[in-house]
C-alpha cells in the first residue's frame, strides 16, 4: 500500500499508516483485487492464456460465431449507451428542478419532500420494477385508467419507453439527492450579494446558483449514468426482454458460465465510463471555471 | 450638504421580537457614517433595510427624494460590502470584480478598464487571475470592496467588514478605506461593535442599543458629551456616578461638592456624573478632593489601570504613575473632566468597575461577533 508517501515526519507517517491499515486492507480486498481480477479474466481464455479475442470479439458480430444470439455486441452497447443516455437526461431535467424547488421551500417541507424521495429507495428494486409491469401491461392500470375515462389503450410495455421509466424511476432520486445537498449548502449570501450587485432572479440563477451547482450535478450524472448502463433487470421485465442491453448480454455469458467473455465486456464497459466521466469533469469543470 | 438616505420613523420585528423601534436618520452625501453598538442592537437590520433585504414593518426608507421600502435590492443604487465577504468561489478576482458590469453588458473594453482601475485602487492588480479560495483574508475584503464599489454606487454599505481580519491589518484597512472613501466621494455606512474603529474612521457615529438610536455625533461629540450612561459607557471607559446638580457650573458627588462647565439643569436635578478614567490626576491622600485605597493595578503598556475604592464605589483610573496596592491616594478632577447626563433608563447599570475584569471582557468579546454574525 502506498498511503501516506508524503514528506510528514517519520513518527506521525507510521501512525496514520497504522489508522489507515483497515481501511486499505478493505480497500484492496474489495475494490482492487475484483478489478485486477476483471481484468486478468477479460485478457485469458479458459485455459488462462493471455489472449484479445474476448476484446475483439466484443466489436465483431457474434450472430455467425455460435448462433445463439442474433445481435452484434456493439448493437447492444449503442442501445444501452441510448438508454441510459436519455434516462439521465430526464432525470436531470426532473431532478433539478426538483432539488431547486425544495432548497427554496420551508425546513419542514424540506424534510417531507426530502423523506418522499426516500421511500421508494427503501423498497427492493425487484419490487418496484414488478410494480411497473403491474402499471404499464396492456391490460395493467395504467390503461385500465385510460379507458376509464374514455381514450384508447396504449401499448407501452415491452417498448423502449417502458424500459426508460423504469430507469428513470429507479434512478431519479440518485440525482436529486447530490443536486438537493450542494444547493441545500450554498451560502444564502451569495444570493443576496448577486442581488445586492444588480442580479435579478432569473439573473442570480444563472449567474451563481447553476454554476455554483454543477458539482452537484456532475455526481447525480454519473449515479444515475453508470448503473443505467449496466441494468439489466429493468430491461427483461419492463422490455419483455426485447431489449437486451450491455447488462443483460454481461448477465447472459456469466450465466452461461462463459466468465472470460463477460469480464472483458465489463471491462471494456468500465473503460467507456472512465472516459465520460473524464469528459464530464473537464467539461464541467471549465463551465465551474467561468474564465473568460 | 445634501441628505441621500432619510430613515422616517422606522420599526421593525422579528417573531413578534422588536429589533427596530422608531429609528430617524438622515444620511449626508460623501459621509462616513458609522452604526455602532453592541450584538442584538439593530444595526446591522438598519443596514439590511437601507440594502433592500428587509422592508419596515412602519417608517419609510428615503433615498434621494424617494421612498424605496419596496424596492428590491438589485433596483437600489447601493452596494453592499457583505460580513464575509460573499464573494463568488467559481469566478477569479477580476470576474467577481466585473460581475456587475456583466450584469449591465458594459462592453469588454470598458469592463477590462473599469476592472484594472478598481484593482489598483485596492491594490491588487497583480492577483486578476487568482482563485477567490487562494486569497487572504485581507485580500478576499479588498476584491469584495472593488466589487461593490465598481458599479459607482450613491452609498456603500459596509456590514463589520473587518471583523475577521487580525488587529494590525484591521488598522491599515481602517485608514485605507477611509482614504478610499475620501477618493471616491461615495457614502460609506459602516457597520461595528468596535468603538475605536468607529471613532478613528467616521464622521458621523450613531450609537444604537436594543433597537434604538441613543445617540448621533461626530466622535468627539459622542466621546466628551455622551448623552445617556448607556452611550458614556458603550464608547471608551467611563465612571459614572449619582450626582445632584446644585447650580450652574457646581455638582455634587460622591459626597463632595465640584466645580464643572455644565450648565442648563435646574438646581436639585438628579444627573448621571461621567468622569474619564484619563481625566483623573493621582495625588497625595491629603491633596486630594476624593480620598480612596487602590484595590488593583493593571500593566497595560502605555498606562496603567487602576482601580480605586471610594466610599464603596469603584473608580478606574488610568495614569502613567505607578501606585501600589493597598495604597491610600487622592484623586484631583479639574472641572472640564467632569459631564454631566440627565438620568436615563440606562442610570445605574454602568459605570462602576465593581465587578471589573479584564480576563471577562475577552472571553466576551469573540461570543459577541459569533451572535453578530447570526443575527
Amino acid at each position: 500500500m502506498t498511503i501516506a508517501k508524503n514528506s510528514t515526519p517519520r513518527r506521525r507517517r507510521s501512525w496514520s499508516d497504522l489508522v489507515l491499515a483497515p481501511y486499505s486492507f478493505w480497500a484492496a480486498l474489495f475494490i482492487v483485487v475484483p478489478l485486477a481480477f476483471v481484468a486478468y479474466y477479460a485478457f485469458t481464455d479458459n485455459n488462462f492464456q493471455f489472449t484479445t479475442e474476448n476484446i475483439t470479439r466484443f466489436f465483431t458480430t457474434t450472430s455467425e460465431r455460435d448462433g445463439v444470439t442474433t445481435y452484434t455486441y456493439l448493437l447492444i452497447f449503442w442501445r444501452s449507451l441510448k438508454l441510459a443516455l436519455i434516462s439521465t437526461i430526464i432525470c436531470l431535467l426532473l431532478g433539478y428542478p426538483t432539488a431547486y424547488i425544495m432548497t427554496r421551500a420551508g425546513d419542514r417541507a424540506q424534510k417531507v419532500m426530502l423523506t418522499l424521495i426516500m421511500i421508494p429507495m427503501w423498497m427492493n428494486f425487484l419490487i418496484r420494477t414488478y410494480a411497473w409491469m403491474t402499471i404499464l401491461q396492456d391490460k395493467g392500470i395504467l390503461n385500465g385508467f385510460l379507458t376509464s375515462i374514455g381514450l384508447d389503450r396504449i401499448h407501452i410495455i415491452g417498448t423502449e419507453s417502458a424500459v426508460i421509466i423504469g430507469m428513470v424511476y429507479d434512478y431519479l432520486p440518485y440525482m436529486v439527492l447530490p443536486i438537493y445537498s450542494i444547493m441545500a449548502k450554498m451560502d444564502v449570501k451569495l444570493l443576496e450579494a448577486a442581488r445586492d450587485l444588480g442580479c435579478g432572479s432569473w439573473s442570480v440563477f444563472k449567474r451563481v446558483i447553476f454554476p455554483l451547482s454543477l458539482p452537484g450535478v456532475t455526481s447525480g450524472i454519473t449515479m444515475v449514468l453508470i448503473p443505467s448502463i449496466s441494468t439489466f433487470y429493468i430491461s427483461q421485465k419492463l422490455g419483455s426482454g426485447k431489449f437486451f442491453l450491455i447488462g443483460d448480454a454481461i448477465e447472459g455469458q456469466y450465466v452461461a458460465n462463459n466468465l472470460h467473455f463477460a469480464a472483458a465486456m465489463a471491462f471494456i464497459l468500465m473503460v467507456v465510463l472512465l472516459i465520460c466521466m473524464e469528459l464530464l469533469k473537464h467539461f464541467t469543470a471549465h463551465l465551474y471555471g467561468g474564465d473568460q | 450638504m445634501e441628505k441621500i438616505i432619510e430613515l422616517k420613523g422606522i420599526s421593525k420585528s422579528f417573531d413578534g421580537e422588536k429589533v427596530l423601534d422608531n429609528i430617524n436618520l438622515d444620511i449626508y452625501d460623501n459621509e462616513f457614517l458609522t452604526l455602532l453598538g453592541p450584538s442584538g442592537c439593530g444595526k446591522t437590520t438598519t443596514l439590511r433595510m437601507i440594502g433592500g433585504f428587509v422592508q419596515p414593518d412602519e417608517g419609510d426608507v428615503i433615498f434621494m427624494g424617494e421612498k424605496i421600502n419596496n424596492v428590491p435590492p438589485h433596483k437600489r443604487n447601493v452596494n453592499t460590502v457583505f460580513q464575509k465577504y460573499a464573494l463568488f468561489p467559481h469566478l477569479n478576482v477580476f470576474e467577481n470584480v466585473a460581475f456587475p458590469l456583466r450584469e449591465r453588458k458594459v462592453p469588454k473594453a470598458e469592463i477590462n478598464e473599469k476592472v484594472n482601475e478598481m484593482l489598483q485602487l485596492v491594490k491588487l492588480p497583480q492577483l486578476a487571475t487568482r482563485r477567490i479560495n487562494e486569497l487572504s483574508g485581507g485580500q478576499q475584503q479588498r476584491v469584495a470592496i472593488a466589487r461593490a464599489l465598481i458599479g459607482r454606487p450613491k452609498v456603500l454599505l459596509l456590514d463589520e467588514p473587518l471583523g475577521a481580519l487580525d488587529l494590525k491589518l484591521r488598522k491599515d484597512m481602517q485608514q485605507e478605506l477611509k482614504k478610499i472613501q475620501k477618493a471616491t466621494g461615495i457614502t460609506f455606512i459602516f457597520v461595528t461593535h468596535d468603538q475605536e474603529e468607529a471613532l478613528t474612521m467616521s464622521d458621523t457615529v450613531v450609537v444604537m442599543s436594543e433597537g434604538r438610536i441613543q445617540q448621533i455625533g461626530s466622535p468627539t461629540d459622542v466621546y466628551n458629551e455622551p448623552k445617556n450612561a448607556f452611550v458614556a459607557d458603550f464608547i471608551g471607559e467611563s465612571n459614572i456616578l449619582d450626582g445632584v446638580f446644585l447650580e450652574d457650573r457646581l455638582v455634587r458627588f460622591s459626597g463632595q461638592t465640584f466645580k464643572c462647565v455644565d450648565t442648563g439643569f435646574k438646581g436639585g436635578d438628579q444627573v448621571d456624573v461621567v468622569v474619564r478614567p484619563e481625566d483623573v490626576d493621582i495625588v497625595p491622600a491629603e491633596n486630594g478632593q476624593l480620598k480612596g485605597v487602590v484595590t488593583s493595578v493593571t500593566f497595560m503598556g502605555v498606562h496603567y489601570e487602576v482601580i480605586v475604592d471610594i466610599g464603596g464605589f469603584k473608580w478606574m483610573i488610568q495614569t502613567t504613575d505607578f501606585v501600589n496596592t493597598g495604597e491610600t491616594i487622592g484623586l484631583s478632577i479639574d472641572p472640564d473632566a467632569i459631564h454631566i447626563m440627565k438620568k436615563s433608563e440606562y442610570s445605574g447599570l454602568y459605570g462602576d468597575y465593581s465587578s471589573f475584569s479584564n480576563e471577562l471582557d475577552q472571553l466576551d468579546a469573540p461570543m459577541e461577533q459569533k451572535s453578530e454574525a447570526e443575527e
